[in-house]
């Protein structure tokens, strides 16, 4: 006899990053589920938060996806993946928040057909490798509408009172294009690329905004969560490596 | 059918190499990877296939660049609707490793595991015949870090979170074991010719 089984038995030299944190149920994957639009909130000039009622919703983690489909007259699809904005709740209702994408062919449609009581479909949630059940310390970290999944999270631990270290740094061109910006307390730190309020510093997400979260790092270490473009994700990544982040404990969501 | 008021979508191409519901993405090569991106120079990697073979074997990369080069041109489709239309990966066809080592007769599925510890399983048919590569080289040129370099498999008539970024080796199995995105509700198999997305599909 050669080898029998088989499992790898190879050690990575960089650990592995992003263990699956919840197992997915196949079954409401699967399924398409009609969304009815209830609400339309605009949050910037170029972003809007879409609430529906999903009466079957399964529930969700923060953190989770879900992917969304539009169908044309002659039969035509177009689908894309969205974060869940809203935090699980069981009134059978999700928050998306999506920004307006030139010329792009689902936000668009959003931003200027949309109306409520319009009907689109939804399968979901998805992908538990990015979820935050409230259980460990979380420092999240997003960019522009990856505030989104972020989001979710902060409004969870509020929702149950929980009592585990959040810390949300989050990045936006000005005060005008962040997302949910009357939202947030104590635990988020702003960051401004293009323009900041009057007197406060204006620049990229660095080193310096790292330092104090893990100066004050909680017992067992921060669980990191990152999320936004992929120049984004490559750029905070980096930083948190260099902060001394194991690679392990960065979850990465890359918008494309 | 649910039609959703009002939206009538991009002008529709026929384009019969585009899979059911999904779009090109023209000169956009989106990455989304889960992990952080490796800093894996060519000299520091390697390449192993083990479990039911004759002989597990280790490449280093100048080793791996002695077996005969070969190409794939055509398109790829990720899972995340968008596909690529004519892009030119370079390297060395599956079969000439799996050659090497010589493969079990009991073998039947692959699970394929990265310097990350990112994993995806195979059916051993979909790694075999000329229709899998490892590969190295994107557009005649070093395939960048972010989208798998130094080295990545590539299994382009797959949805391509099969196409392991950063690949490491593949291990030989006589069943099928899920791997990271198909622990995370994502199909065994993921043809997007039959739409195979999700578990179940
Ligand atoms: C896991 C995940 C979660 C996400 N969560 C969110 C979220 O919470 N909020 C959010 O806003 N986004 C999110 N996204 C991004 C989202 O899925 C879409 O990519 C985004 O909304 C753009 O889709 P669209 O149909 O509006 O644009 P698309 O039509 O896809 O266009 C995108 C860009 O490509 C160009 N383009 C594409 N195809 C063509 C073509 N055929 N001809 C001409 N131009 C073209 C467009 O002009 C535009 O610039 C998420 C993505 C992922 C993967």
């Amino acid at each position: 006899m050669t080898e029998t089984t088989a499992s790898p038995v190879f050690v990575p030299p960089t650990r592995f990053a992003v263990p699956g944190r919840i197992a997915v149920s196949n079954r409401t994957a699967a399924v398409w589920q009609t969304a009815t639009l209830t609400e339309i909130r605009r949050e910037t000039p170029h972003a809007a938060t879409f609430r529906f009622a999903v009466p079957a919703w399964a529930g969700h983690l923060p953190g989770q996806h879900l992917m969304l489909r539009l169908t044309a007259g002659d039969g035509y699809t177009a689908q894309r993946h969205y974060s869940l904005a809203s935090a699980p709740d069981d009134e059978g209702h999700v928050e998306l928040t999506l920004d307006h994408v030139e010329g792009g062919e689902v936000s668009g449609w959003f931003h200027t057909r949309a109306r409520p009581g319009d009907r689109v479909e939804v399968r979901g949630p998805l992908s538990g490798f990015f979820a935050w059940p409230g259980d460990r310390p979380a420092l999240l970290i997003g960019a522009g509408s990856g505030v989104v999944p972020l989001m979710s999270m902060v409004r969870h631990r509020r929702a149950r009172a929980l009592d585990v270290p959040l810390r949300l740094l989050v990045s936006a061109r000005g005060p005008e294009e962040l997302i949910y910006a009357r939202e947030y307390g104590a635990e988020t730190t702003p960051v401004f690329t293009r323009r900041g309020p009057a007197g406060a510093p204006v620049g990229r997400l660095g080193a310096a905004h790292l330092r104090p979260v893990f100066e004050e790092l909680p017992a067992g270490g921060w669980e990191a969560y990152v999320c936004g473009s992929n120049a984004f994700a490559e750029h905070a990544s980096r930083l948190l490596v260099a902060a001394g982040q194991p690679v392990d404990r960065i979850r990465i969501e890359r918008f494309g | 059918m649910n039609v959703t008021r009002g939206f009538t979508g991009r002008a529709r191409v026929d384009n019969p190499g585009l899979p059911p519901g999904q779009y090109d993405a023209g000169d956009d090569w989106p990455v989304l990877s889960a992990e952080v991106t490796p800093d894996l120079s060519p000299a520091d990697w390697t390449f192993r296939i083990d479990g039911l073979v004759r002989e597990p074997r280790t490449w280093g990369w100048d080793e791996a660049h002695t077996l005969p080069e070969s190409a794939y041109e055509g398109d790829i489709h990720c899972v995340t609707s968008w596909s690529k239309f004519g892009v030119r990966f370079g390297g060395v066809s599956l079969d000439a490793f799996l050659d090497a080592v010589g493969v079990h007769a009991s073998a039947t599925h692959a699970v394929a595991y990265a310097h990350t510890g990112y994993t995806t399983n195979l059916p051993l048919a979909d790694l075999t015949g000329g229709r899998a590569w490892i590969a190295w080289e994107y557009d005649g040129k070093p395939l960048a870090a972010e989208h798998g370099g130094p080295a990545r498999l590539l299994v382009p008539h797959l949805y391509f979170w099969k196409s392991a970024k950063w690949i490491a080796g593949l291990s030989l199995l006589d069943h099928d074991e899920p791997g990271f995105w198909e622990q995370n509700g994502y199909h065994e198999r993921g043809n997007p010719w039959e739409e195979q997305r999700y578990s179940g599909d």
